[in-house]
């Protein structure tokens, strides 16, 4: 008697899409044979990483343009092939990409620093400062979205928090007190945005961006009333002067860039750590995560999911406001109309790259700094390519980002969606 | 997500997707003054009035505590406190009053017969609007498919460089010159916005990231192209454009120091094409479906991605005709500044609008007369024109928030209602 077995079933498994590494290997090979073709052999690239005073004193490195410009689009190169077999393990690409980015970016400045000075810890440093306000409001974007509320109000809290810290700060002379007052002016709009999509529930995209209208109003009025009137006394706050970390200050080239800022720098170093323990380490985060996710579900455990984000809203709002003084108090020291020129949009846009993770956002936002900041040290030391182009780059690298490597991001399941308590 | 919180019927923008629909196209010159009826109807005529009564109350309240006067009345205050009152009254009457007029009618011109300048306001005002009102549909109709453009910014700027060139660039008959040029414009435009709805619907690329992004990369495009030969004009070093053919410019309808032009009529046949596209076709039933659930609409066999490019194609047509009311009408000329702040004030017209054609045309002639009506206030009062956009968020407000202007009056009413367009990250 033949015992006759079914066939087991098999579960076919798609093979994992090539489309990644297909794509960096691709970039590294295009992009890094146009920066080898147009370095010039007969020229040197210095490479400068002194800045400040550091333990060791770092030689400059001069190098043949060519030559640099060739091993680094290699080394591109021999990070995409890493995420060949990777890629087959279904391993994650992260690495092998930044490494990718890294070294066509180095393989590109020793194309356009011919015959130049080029600074790459001041260019680093450069890049975290232009960083600071994009990062503080990512932060608040997380939470505020994690939280599932919508933030697009991120402009107008840097905006206020900027106008306060420095209102705040010139009239009572003390640019600490200033930069307490910031994330009261954040909160609040905060809270504005909390009240009106968890009490009214009113839509939330709809909210943020008539708030960052308010935000632009209502700073622009008083500007005008009263900043433009009396500079002197309204609008002349002390700038945060730098504080040298003792010991950590002095490491080459991570010293001057990390441990030699002011004070919101630090700050920006605590609120990044918080915000990633707090919500994924703390059972206040988990909570806060869980009304953003499924509120319904938060709401049959006994979780009061419009108080919770209420709070996580103003909060977020304040955190914003804190970013906003980095704009007066941080670095110009007078407040401007629409000083911060869009970046509370560039901080949503981070968010969502960094796929509303507090790291993930923290990167993205280090990102489009250094590509700003790149596009600045270019245009002084002069490059063969356009300005408008340099300038454009970031936006064009953040679409390919998202177009390629983020692909389809996924946003907390209840994020925008107002809570109504059946 | 419209499964769990259906739209609700009494918010115009849901109530009209699902009965206008139902008409066949033959009625539709019967059922355009009945969807305007009804538009009125479900507006809440009182909400919304109630709604800038309370944002000028604040606004006065802002005008009169950061006025110099009044600070300086209230210095002595027990002494004279009828000085603090008047001097609150004065400020705030004389600001909104040269708001209005600024807006509508100059009084004092009309009684001295100046009947030209009497009128220079409203023409002011209707010129401001119809680069409003053409952008506030390029961000309504995305709205309508669930997708949040906040392109329009830099849509405009591409379409100046289409716009621009065709209106320079050629010679051709007057009229057909001009429409040439309107029509490059919304080439130009509509290849911008496609762009987005490309990459939504290939990649899932979300919206509001590659909208922002190209807002910034059209913006240094213009400002690469105004310094090309081919674009910048002879003998200048700064980025401006040769001036457009006259042959290319949008005629003026009165003359005579008034700027208002014939632009302000496209906007409005515009307003009437979009409300058709939106209501009477099969494509403005897909976007609303799409827009409404598109789950639903994936369901029903409808191509959402190309329904989200369409829609972007007709929202980057409309930046590009808004673009083309300052390049072919006031300024004839192509500039870094041409697009101005115009692409970002759309949004709030469309919010204010509620998404639906007639209401952006509502909309944007509001903000636009505020806009004109607050140069003519800063002028003559000395008050920031920065109070039209206070003013403006406040409106938007609580115009979207019916339950809190109710409260505030205690009125009675339905609390349950709110202003839904926009959605969430996910779609």
């Amino acid at each position: 008697m033949s015992v006759t077995t079914r066939p087991v079933p098999q579960v076919r498994i798609a093979p994992p899409s090539f489309k990644r590494p297909l794509i960096m290997t691709l970039a590294s090979l295009v992009l890094g044979s146009i920066f080898v073709l147009l370095a010039p052999a007969d020229q040197q690239t210095t490479f400068v990483f002194n800045l400040g005073d550091t333990l060791v004193a770092l030689p400059d490195w001069v190098v043949s343009s060519r030559l640099a410009a060739t091993g680094f689009a290699l080394a591109a190169l021999a990070c995409s092939a890493i995420a060949w077999p990777i890629n087959t393990r279904r391993g994650s690409l992260f690495f092998p990409a930044v490494g990718v980015g890294f070294f066509l970016v180095m393989s590109f400045l020793s194309w356009v620093g011919a015959d130049e000075v080029l600074p790459v810890t001041g260019l680093l440093q450069g890049s975290l400062l232009l960083a600071v306000p994009l990062v503080f409001g990512a932060m608040a974007g997380v939470l505020s979205e994690r939280a599932g509320v919508i933030n697009i109000n991120i402009e107008g809290q840097l905006l206020v928090g900027a106008f306060l810290g420095a209102v705040v700060g010139s009239l009572l002379a003390n640019a600490y007190l200033g930069l307490l007052a910031a994330p009261v002016a954040g909160a609040l709009m905060g809270l504005l945005l909390a009240v009106f999509a968890t009490r009214y529930f009113v839509d939330q995209v709809v909210v943020g961006v008539v708030l960052n209208v308010l935000a632009v109003g209502l700073t622009g009025f008083l500007y005008s009333r009263f900043l433009t009137e009396d500079a002197d006394l309204w609008n002349n706050p002390e700038v945060l002067p730098t504080i040298a970390v003792p010991v950590l200050s002095e490491i080459p080239i991570l010293g001057p860039i990390l441990f030699d800022q002011n004070v919101i720098v630090y700050l920006m170093y605590v609120v990044v750590v918080a915000v990633q323990v707090a919500l994924f380490k703390t059972r206040w985060g988990l909570r806060l995560r869980s009304v953003g996710e499924h509120p319904e579900a938060a709401d049959s455990v006994g979780i009061r999911v419009n108080r919770t984000r209420f709070r996580a809203v103003v909060l977020a709002g304040a955190v914003a406001g804190l970013g906003g003084a980095f704009f007066t108090l941080g670095s110009v020291g007078a407040f401007g109309r629409e000083m911060t020129a869009g970046n509370g949009f560039i901080a949503l846009a981070a968010v969502i790259f960094g796929r509303w993770n507090p790291i993930g956002a923290l990167a993205a936002a280090l990102l489009f700094g250094f590509a700003d900041n790149l596009q600045n040290v270019l245009s002084i030391i002069g490059s063969p390519i356009p300005s408008q182009f340099l300038l454009m780059l970031p936006y064009v690298v953040t679409i390919l980002a998202v177009v390629g490597l983020v692909g389809k991001v996924r946003a907390p399941g209840a994020d925008g969606i107002p809570f109504k308590k059946s | 997500m419209s499964d769990e919180f259906p739209p609700d019927p009494s918010t115009g923008l849901s109530g009209s997707k699902t009965t206008d629909t139902l008409h066949p196209p033959d009625e539709l010159a019967g059922s355009l003054t009945e969807a305007l009826r009804r538009r009125v109807l479900t507006m809440n005529l009182a909400v919304t009035l109630l709604a800038v009564v309370l944002a000028l109350a604040i606004g006065a309240v802002l005008i009169a505590v950061s006025s110099p006067s009044v600070i300086e009345a209230a210095g002595y205050f027990f002494a004279r406190p009828m000085d603090t009152f008047s001097a609150i009254w004065n400020s705030v009457a004389s600001a909104y009053s040269a708001l209005f007029q600024g807006a509508l009618l100059d009084v004092d011109e009309l009684r001295e017969g100046n009947i030209a300048d009497a009128f220079y306001p409203i023409s002011e005002t209707l010129t401001v609007s119809a680069p409003l009102i053409l952008a506030g549909l390029a961000v309504a109709i995305p709205f309508r498919a669930g997708l949040f453009n906040i392109g329009a910014q830099g849509q405009m700027a591409f379409a100046a460089i289409g716009g621009g060139l065709v209106g320079f660039g050629l010679s051709l008959p007057a009229g057909l010159h001009l429409v040439a040029s309107l029509l490059m414009a919304m080439i130009f435009g509509a290849f911008w916005a496609g762009i987005v709805g490309f990459l939504k619907a290939k990649t899932g690329a979300h919206e509001v990231i590659t909208t922002i992004m190209l807002n910034y990369i059209a913006l240094f495009f213009l400002g690469w192209v105004l310094n090309q030969d081919w674009f910048q004009r002879e003998g200048r070093n700064d980025p401006i454009s040769p001036i457009l053919n006259e042959t290319a410019t949008f005629p003026l309808l009165f003359g005579g120091g008034l700027r208002i032009h014939l632009g302000i009529l496209v906007a409005l046949g515009a307003v009437i094409v979009v409300w058709w596209m939106l209501t009477k076709t099969i494509t403005g039933f897909r976007i609303q479906t799409v827009g409404a659930n598109s789950a639903a609409a994936r369901t029903a066999g409808m191509n959402v991605g190309r329904v989200w490019i369409i829609a972007m194609l007709w929202a980057g047509a409309m930046a590009g005709l808004a673009v083309s009311m300052n390049v072919n009408g006031t300024d004839k000329v192509v500039t870094a500044g041409i697009v101005g702040n115009i692409g970002f004030d759309a949004i709030t017209v469309a919010l204010l609008g509620r998404g639906s054609p007639f209401g952006v045309l509502g909309a944007g002639l509001l903000i636009g007369g505020l806009r004109a009506g607050g140069l003519a206030m800063q002028a003559s009062t000395g008050t920031p024109i920065d109070i039209v956009l206070v003013l403006q968020a406040l409106i938007v407000l609580f115009i979207a928030a019916p339950a809190l202007v109710r409260s505030v009056f205690r009125l009675r009413g339905k609390t349950a209602e709110s202003l839904t367009i926009a959605k969430g990250w996910g779609s």
